[in-house]
């Protein structure tokens, strides 16, 4: 019976560098899903705050489908479902061929239509928040529409919309547990892995969940200096 | 001095601005997206596999509805005391509270629930000397512990929030009315809470909605269960796109329940 200090060390006894490397993968995961996930939130958002009928529609039909959907079948959709189009896709051409989806991938795009649906709420909210008189005083200096978006519009947008994102930000790294189910070895998985092994189920679940709660805590540490550093900004003005 | 300010509605453009195009490309293009999935439907129908699953379908949603409605009932027993200890001005009381609250809070619910669906088999022998064991080795009441104690963390917050929203003055007012502590919480505060609380709830029960997916994983038969099951023996990906269409409905029904209700309590704040 190995001590759980020997289980815990790192090398070929212990699983530490193990579970690291579910933290690099969790980490990696989060980060390339952010900004993904933030750019579609706000042409959603664009699309849903528009005076054109149709283009508010198509926006709030995706808000629907996929904040109404379970985050894990929303992944099951997009990993199988993706498979078995390019499959069938590929079939046309070559039918001995077979392809495997990416499940880095898969769960990228899955929690990034997730996060998108959510951040479009926010930014649309953030986008009510900022007066009318803000693009017109854009328009009346001569700025472009796109510049107006871009140099008066968007800095205060994301002042406002910081708070929702930050949240956000800690459900999508909660999220990313999922996509153990669909065999990525983030931190959940190197867990699991070695609980089955060791048989110390509790010690490395703990492992984990402790692992998490670092993780919200060092995102609420920088969301905290982001939050600092532009509302800085916004005084020396 | 007095801006006179003449309101007047947009002028709607006319013809084909960029705007109406992209829009109506993309609603072609959700339109487009449903016809295509009510005619994969339609020839994939399978009579074999929706006899052999429809009625395995709804026993599905059933567990999860069930599963739900337990933790949503047992969290919020669970989360009147904690939101007491959260707010009470005993250091160690409301220190254990938030600790509770950011446990619960900060990591996710599939770990809270393999730390008590695996994790706690570890203690196996101890659990049954004292006679547990019996509770801890059924997946289904792990996940209903694991989902209570979550839910009562995002409870307490929720009640939190919303006592605290109601004005000091609220209590100083009854209390000069000679008004219990209790009695003012119970029939001034309360009330304005609740309405406070009403939205971020019926939030929190859709997540929970949602979030009961991830039993499946621990080999309770939800709908999400269920409907891995009859993927796993029949590989057809229709079974995913019912599962999706069943969620989806249960939640657009809860949703405007909720704003149906939530018009229906603020009806005297209406001008």
């Amino acid at each position: 019976m190995q001590s759980a200090w020997t289980l815990l060390s790192w090398g070929s006894d212990g699983w530490l560098d193990d579970i690291a490397y579910g933290v690099f993968v969790t980490v990696c995961l989060a980060l390339a899903t952010l900004p993904l996930g933030l750019m579609m939130g706000f042409f959603i958002a664009l699309a849903k705050q528009s005076n054109e009928a149709s283009l508010r529609l198509a926006g709030n039909v995706y808000t629907t489908i996929f904040r109404g959907l379970p985050e894990l079948l929303t992944l099951f959709l997009v990993y199988f479902g993706v498979q078995i189009g390019a499959q069938n896709l590929l079939r046309l051409f070559n039918p001995e061929a077979t392809i495997e989806v990416n499940s880095f991938v898969s769960g990228m795009v899955a929690l990034g239509v997730v996060f998108s649906s959510y951040a479009s709420e926010v930014f649309l909210s953030a986008f009510r928040a900022i007066p009318p008189g803000q693009y017109e005083g854009g328009h009346a200096l001569g700025l472009s529409r796109g510049r107006t978006m871009r140099l008066v519009i968007l800095p205060q947008l994301i002042r406002i919309a910081l708070p929702g994102l930050s949240n956000l930000w800690l459900i999508l790294l909660k999220d990313t547990a999922l996509v153990s189910a669909i065999g990525l070895s983030d931190i959940l998985r190197q867990a699991g892995v070695a609980a089955r092994v060791t048989k110390h189920a509790f010690m490395f679940f703990g492992v984990a969940s402790l692992i998490y709660l670092v993780l919200a805590i060092v995102s609420s540490v920088g969301i905290g200096a982001i939050a600092r550093s532009v509302g800085r900004r916004e005084m020396a003005r | 001095m007095s801006a006179v300010i003449s309101e007047r509605p947009p002028i709607a453009a006319r013809g084909w601005p960029r705007q109406r195009i992209i829009g109506y490309s993309l609603m072609g293009a959700w339109i487009a997206i449903g016809i295509a999935l009510v005619f994969y439907l339609a020839i994939s129908w399978n009579p074999a596999l929706f006899e052999r699953y429809a009625g395995t379908y709804m026993s599905g949603l059933g567990v999860t509805l069930t599963l739900v409605v337990i933790s949503i009932v047992l969290g919020a027993l669970l989360a009147a005391p904690l939101t007491y200890a959260r707010m009470s001005s005993n250091p160690i009381l409301s220190g254990f509270a938030y600790a509770y609250v950011y446990f619960f809070r900060g990591t996710p619910l599939l770990v809270q629930t393999f730390l008590i669906y695996y994790g706690l088999g570890s203690f196996r022998p101890q659990l049954e000397a004292v006679g547990l064991w019996m509770f801890f080795r059924e997946a289904w009441y792990c996940a209903v512990l694991a989902f209570t104690l979550n839910t009562a963390a995002y409870q307490a917050e929720i009640f939190r929030g919303a006592i605290e929203s109601v004005p000091r003055g609220q209590w100083e007012g009854s209390a000069s009315l000679g008004l219990h502590r209790l009695q003012t919480l119970w029939t001034v505060i309360l009330p304005q809470a609740a309405i406070v609380a009403l939205r971020p709830f019926g939030n929190e029960v859709i997540l929970m909605i949602k979030g009961s997916a991830i039993v499946a994983i621990i080999t309770v038969y939800d709908l999400m269960g269920v409907t891995r099951l009859a993927y796993s023996r029949s590989f057809d990906f229709q079974t995913y796109i019912w599962a999706a269409l069943i969620y989806l409905s249960v939640v657009e029904l809860l949703r405007h329940g909720i704003e149906w209700i939530e018009r229906r309590i603020t009806i005297h704040l209406k001008r």
